[in-house]
């Protein structure tokens, strides 16, 4: 399975980013062989609209689910529309999320579980 | 001198007096017996109308056109997505979805559509409140809450504008997008501030603005006796004129707090706002006669 992982760093390794839309890195990893690529995101300074422009971008790369740490609902609502399946979670690293995924620890997300705008600083 | 100027009151801070020079300047000019247009730009918290309470004969609805997909037509080609800088409007896998509140209307997803699958929806986003109050014509634009998108507004609103009337614009506070549509095409503005270090820091932003807009302009000073000299020195060392001082008086404060017009109750004052206008007209027709 084909799945997206939000990531302030491009290895396996780096801690998992919280933010969907702003998140630093997408890491789309093939849950079978844990081969990887990363994918940089050039939504982590828009004004508006990071979560839409993040998930079509996911989409676009053919992943079958994300998971994050925070989704918010344009996000959901596209990835959705995407049949991509949204988990959040709160592991340390890209690894441990995949990990815990893999043990079905996740529980899929039904709906957002921040408001718009939340990965924005300041 | 041609008696149709739009004088736009602005400022960088808020709460420094916008709408008290505004409504009393128009106020003033219709005493004088002037044709005179108070229009209402700052449309977040239009509260020009509790002062001059216009007797309001129309209200109108501003709307705005956001797509609507029509999902026969559409072959998800994804051309919309790409030209929306705002991510209003988006296809992925075999849907497109829109985002309302994010869209600025430019109509660019209709343009590039190959299939004509995108019609224009209206969608309402404030509207414009019509009236008089004795001899002044008020127009006060009001952006529905939780909307951002004043600046459809603004523009809607100063398409009232006469060109045969003196137009008193009462723009929105700070130096960001609604501001400069309120401000573009105005004869003159007036930047209102306070002698006190956020005045300060707040209007030279303004006057920075209000330069790269390539408009004229000079300051009030509110409450002009608080504070310190640093706005008199700035204004000073930037060649700028302040062309009204008012003093912090309790009396103003009271008229305030009732909603009143001060010049309507302190009536000492309204030599202040004569002769502010007559500075404005005369420092209009000094730049009028080095054109030529």
């Amino acid at each position: 399975m084909r799945i997206a992982v939000t990531s302030t760093g491009r290895t396996l390794d780096s801690p998992l980013d919280p933010r969907f839309g702003r998140a630093t890195c997408f890491i789309i990893i093939d849950t079978e062989t844990m081969d990887f690529e990363t994918i940089e995101n050039e939504n982590v300074e828009a004004p508006g609209g990071a979560g839409i422009s993040s998930a079509k971008r996911v989409a676009d790369n053919n992943a079958e689910a994300v998971i994050t740490g925070n989704c918010g609902p344009n996000a959901h609502r596209t990835l959705t529309a995407g049949g991509i399946k949204v988990y959040t979670c709160s592991a340390e690293t890209v690894k441990e999320a995949v990990e815990l995924f893999k043990a079905g620890k996740l529980t899929e997300a039904a709906e957002s579980n921040v408001q718009s705008r939340f990965g924005m600083e300041g | 001198m041609p008696e149709n100027l739009t004088i736009a009151v602005a400022s960088g801070k808020g709460g420094t007096g916008k709408t008290t020079v505004a409504t009393n300047l128009a106020f003033l000019l219709g005493e004088q017996g002037k044709q005179v247009q108070y229009i209402d730009c700052d449309v977040e918290e239009p509260n020009g109308n509790i002062f001059l309470k216009p007797h309001v004969t129309d209200v109108k609805k501003v709307t705005i056109d956001v797509p609507r997909v029509d999902t026969n037509k559409c072959i998800h080609c994804g051309k919309c997505g790409d030209i929306c800088q705002y991510s209003a409007i988006v296809a992925v896998s075999d849907t497109v979805l829109t985002f309302e509140q994010l869209c600025h209307c430019c109509g660019g997803c209709r343009l590039v559509c190959p299939v004509d699958a995108i019609k224009p929806k209206p969608i309402q986003i404030g509207d414009v409140e019509y009236g008089y109050s004795d001899n002044i014509e008020c127009v006060t634009g009001r952006l529905k809450i939780g909307d951002i998108r004043s600046p459809a507004v603004i523009r809607r609103v100063k398409e009232k504008i006469n060109q045969y009337k003196i137009t008193i614009l009462d723009v929105p506070p700070g130096t960001s997008c609604p501001v400069v549509e309120a401000l573009k095409g105005t004869d003159f503005v007036l930047l209102v501030t306070e002698p006190t270090p956020f005045g300060l820091n707040d209007l030279k932003l303004a006057a920075e603005m209000v330069r790269k807009l390539g408009l004229m302009f000079a300051v009030v000073v509110n409450r002009s006796d608080i504070g310190d000299m640093n706005v008199r020195q700035y204004c000073e060392r930037e060649n700028i004129d302040i062309v009204l001082e008012i003093p912090d008086d309790r009396r103003i404060a009271e008229a305030y707090s009732r909603g009143r017009i001060i010049t309507d109750v302190v009536p000492e004052y309204k030599s202040g706002f004569a002769e502010l206008y007559e500075n404005l007209t005369d420092m209009l027709e000094v730049k009028l006669s080095e054109k030529k």
